[in-house]
């Protein structure tokens, strides 16, 4: 593997590993305040559908990403009223708002295009398209740092760069604010936070409205950026590698962008090199290199890498007891 | 008196759950600047009328005045903002933050936490100087001990200006060199003119430390009187509504052969943490050996080993006979055949099962008693019923009816159940954890009563209790445990609270004088991990 070659997988690794960061920050701000997201897929899956509809029906790729979020913030706002307010089991209420959004974006996408559950596919402006840095083609014959610069960090999706972007600032808030000291209590201990005279349906609620949002990113992503339209079940399980990688990232925002960097790179790979060649001896399928990602969730969900420390409230509705 | 206006005055509150009224038309006044004790059995609604101070609950009626004001305290932001503080029994802080973290939550001054850290520990050192309240604002809650972290309580308290604070059963957790500490702020907190008020079920800690005390009885104010004029048995009978045995009534031991020996006991548990480090001892027939110390330093474990769901190293004997502490018999039902009966610390999690009948819950663990089968495929459950109906009213549990579910009974009639049931099987070795923890003092004198008759009887009995009072009364004999290990055996007619606390504490030179520093830092470094929380 030569140098640029090596330059194209994390290329490819980077625009890969989006979708999952995004759904894994969201996830972050949602369990970071007890709730527990299974739902994160669900969420991505309607995003990803309504902004690729909206976006074709429109012709702005930026009214289908502001359409995906407000999808994807209802459904958050409906997993907030079942498990904050009626205090419903928070994995039935996300398994429901998965096989929500799977039955929905089928059946509303096919009695809209006919194309079996698939948007049209989407192009020009109703599509985001790749930003070109400063300079990226003057550097681009500089010696290592010219691919560097021009083929790994320019000529990305604007998404691409918000995601990552997203990771200090999530840091950020989550410890340096209010607002972050009192979300982290709030999944911690919920009652500390009630008799410090601070709401704790109100806290929460704040997190799933930034869950919502991010998710709704994450989304229409996947539809306008990634691929070029909606296809039916296109999030393939990323909401629950995401989740995997937030376990994985013991809920803290530096270590969830390596984790999902680290399923993208999986995921590059089988992309980039189906079939692995090892030595002339044997090759290596590439439905083994495709089902990686999903090895290492298992992997990690069976908690074999290290004891993830949740945080302490997690999954339990908050009752106000004396 | 009539010229200040108390700091805390409330009228006719009255408060129902459903058809259980909690608080029955409540009226009293604390005057500012003096400690006043709130005292009443379990379920007399004293934490029910803080909670509505607190802005928990909102009364059915009545009325609040703060500082001469009528004030209204809809939630906890108004409470903090009418200048009141609690300090839950269970206490509210966030085991991940640091003391400042926890100080600081809920009282940010902006967006930006940095200003706000900034500025609250200044302000920490300062309360600390006045008010003796030393704590690093840097440790984390998770690795302080109880006593400090009740500390930062009642700095998050003053952090917030208050200056009337509710405590809640401040010494239920904390030995006895932890509540003098306690006390003696609170003293101090009283002399820079804060109202305090302290709600106990410990006559004890009334008469040490309190100016008024109020009574609570079923709902209601049953009376409020000066502490100096009064003493502990006519506050106990105010508490029950009839006379109270206060000191248990034992004669001495008689001692038969040894009934249980244990050489050289070592347990690890799932964790990995080394809970129980070489214990020995013997108890004979007739004979209490109690075992005091800070819950978590082993005690737990030697109760589970002997009961027979932990496995351990060493040797065990029951007269003389070696049981299986690893293999296929060391369970707890070979234990039970071999004549141990066990009355578990965590009597709702352990002792029994809440949602189902007392009928059921009396058979459960000899369930296999051939007495207890209608032929081999069937119960006999009438029967069982019937026992149980006996059995309810010879321990006089309220009310005695065998088809109620565990959970229905007051915690101190749930701990009758369990010890009619173990009590009854006559076992040469009878294990008690915590008998009387969240009883009631009228069943507290029932429950000792009983356990010192089985005595009598010729048996032997392990009690582990971190109620020092009961300790002292119950036993003939006491081992001290911390970290593992017992650190000393007393008589308990020669021995005090005092060097009992120092033993708690691992400090085995109990003659000189220990500081009160030293005594904490000692119990910070007990144990490894924290055990589950009970």
């Amino acid at each position: 593997m030569d140098f640029l070659q090596f330059i194209l997988t994390l290329d490819s690794t980077l625009r890969l590993s989006t979708v999952l960061l995004l759904a894994c920050l969201a996830g972050l701000f949602s369990e970071r305040s007890g709730i527990v997201d299974i739902g994160l897929e669900g969420k991505m899956l309607i995003s990803a559908f309504v902004a690729a509809a909206i976006a074709y029906e429109t012709g702005s790729v930026w009214m289908g990403l502001a359409a995906g979020m407000l999808a994807s913030l209802i459904f958050a706002m409906i997993h907030g009223v079942a498990s904050i307010i009626y205090r419903g089991d928070q994995i039935i209420s996300g398994v429901a708002l998965n096989f929500l959004a799977s039955g929905l974006t089928v059946v509303v996408g096919d009695a809209l295009y006919r194309q079996g559950g698939q948007t049209p596919t989407l192009a020009g402006s109703a599509r985001f398209s790749e930003i070109t840095l400063p300079f990226a083609d003057a550097l681009r014959d500089v010696p290592i740092l010219g691919p560097i610069y021009s083929e790994l960090i320019s000529g990305h999706k604007p998404l691409v760069y918000v995601a990552f972007l997203a990771v200090p600032l999530v840091w950020w808030v989550l410890f340096r604010t209010r607002f972050g000291l009192r979300l982290r209590a709030v999944g911690e201990n919920p009652s500390s936070v009630d008799t410090a005279g601070v709401s704790v349906v109100g806290m929460r609620f704040k997190a799933l409205l930034i869950t919502g949002l991010l998710c709704g990113i994450a989304g229409a992503y996947l539809s306008t950026s990634q691929a070029a339209g909606f296809g039916k079940e296109m999030t393939a399980g990323r909401g629950y590698i995401a989740l995997a990688a937030l376990i994985f990232a013991k809920w803290r925002p530096l270590h969830a962008m390596g984790a999902c960097l680290l399923f993208g790179l999986l995921e590059a790979v089988s992309n980039l090199y189906p079939n692995i060649d090892v030595f002339g001896l044997f090759t290596i399928p590439v439905q083994f290199t495709q089902t990686l990602p999903y090895i290492l969730t298992v992997i990690i969900l069976g908690g074999f890498i290290g004891r993830a420390m949740p945080p302490n409230a997690i999954g339990q509705p908050y009752v106000k007891e004396r | 008196m009539s010229e200040t206006a108390p700091a805390i005055e409330l009228k006719g509150i009255s408060k129902s759950f459903g058809p259980v009224q909690a608080n029955k038309d409540i009226s009293i006044r604390v005057m500012p600047g003096t400690i006043h004790g709130i005292i009443g059995e379990n379920g007399a609604g004293k934490s029910t009328l803080m909670s509505i101070l607190y802005g928990f609950y909102k009364a059915d009626a009545g009325e609040i005045f703060i500082n001469g004001k009528k004030t209204e305290i809809p939630d906890s932001q108004s409470a903090i903002a009418a200048g009141i503080g609690m300090v839950f029994q269970h206490f509210k802080l966030v085991k991940v933050f640091t003391v400042l973290e926890n100080v600081v939550l809920g009282a940010e001054d902006g967006e930006m936490l940095t200003p706000s850290l900034v500025k609250a520990r200044d302000e920490l050192t300062n309360l600390a100087q006045e008010y003796g309240l030393n704590v690093d604002p840097d440790a984390l809650i998770e690795e302080i001990g109880v006593g400090m972290q009740q500390r930062v309580e009642i700095l998050k308290a003053l952090y917030r200006q208050a200056d009337i604070l509710i405590l809640d059963e401040p010494t239920g957790v904390l030995t006895p060199a932890e509540a003098d500490q306690l006390f003696r702020i609170l003293a101090r907190l009283k002399e820079e003119g804060k109202t305090i008020i302290l709600i106990t079920h410990k006559l004890r800690e009334i008469m040490e430390i309190t100016d008024t005390v109020s009574v609570m009885r079923r709902g209601e104010m049953t009376a409020t009187v000066k502490t100096a004029d009064t003493n502990p048995a006519e506050l106990a009978e105010l508490m029950v509504g009839r006379k109270v045995l206060l000191r248990v009534d034992k004669t001495p031991a008689k001692p038969r052969e040894t009934v249980v020996e244990v050489r050289g006991l070592n347990v690890t548990d799932s964790a990995g943490v080394h809970r129980v480090k070489d214990v020995s001892f013997e108890i004979r027939g007739g004979e209490i050996l109690g075992i005091a110390g800070v819950a978590g330093n082993g005690q737990s474990e030697l109760l589970e080993v002997l009961g027979g769901y932990e496995k351990a190293t060493g040797e065990i004997l029951i007269n003389g006979q070696a049981i299986d502490l690893t293999g296929a018999h060391s369970d707890g039902q070979s234990r039970r055949k071999r004549g141990i009966a066990h009355v578990p610390e965590d009597r709702q999690n352990e002792g029994l099962i809440m949602d189902f009948q007392a009928w059921e819950n009396m058979a459960f663990g000899y369930h296999h008693d051939p007495n207890y089968q209608k032929n081999p495929l069937l119960m006999d459950n009438r029967k069982i019923r019937d026992e149980t109906q006996a059995k309810m009213e010879r321990f006089d549990v309220r009310p005695p009816n065998p088809d109620l579910m565990a959970k229905s009974f007051s915690g101190g009639n749930q701990q009758k159940i369990v010890l009619a049931r173990e009590i009854e099987r006559n076992p040469d070795l009878l294990l008690v954890g915590q008998p009387t923890r969240g009883v009631d003092i009228g069943a507290i004198e029932f429950i000792h009563q009983r356990i010192i008759e089985l005595r009598d009887e010729g048996k032997a009995i392990l009690l582990v209790s971190v109620e020092l009072d009961e300790i002292l009364g119950l036993s003939d004999r006491i081992a001290v445990m911390f970290d593992g290990r017992i650190m000393g055996e007393r008589l308990p007619e020669e021995t005090d609270e005092k060097e009992l606390g120092l033993l708690m504490a691992g400090i085995t030179d109990t003659k000189t004088d220990h500081s009160v520093a030293e005594v904490e830092a000692q119990l910070a470094n007990a144990g490894g991990a924290p055990r589950k929380e009970v």
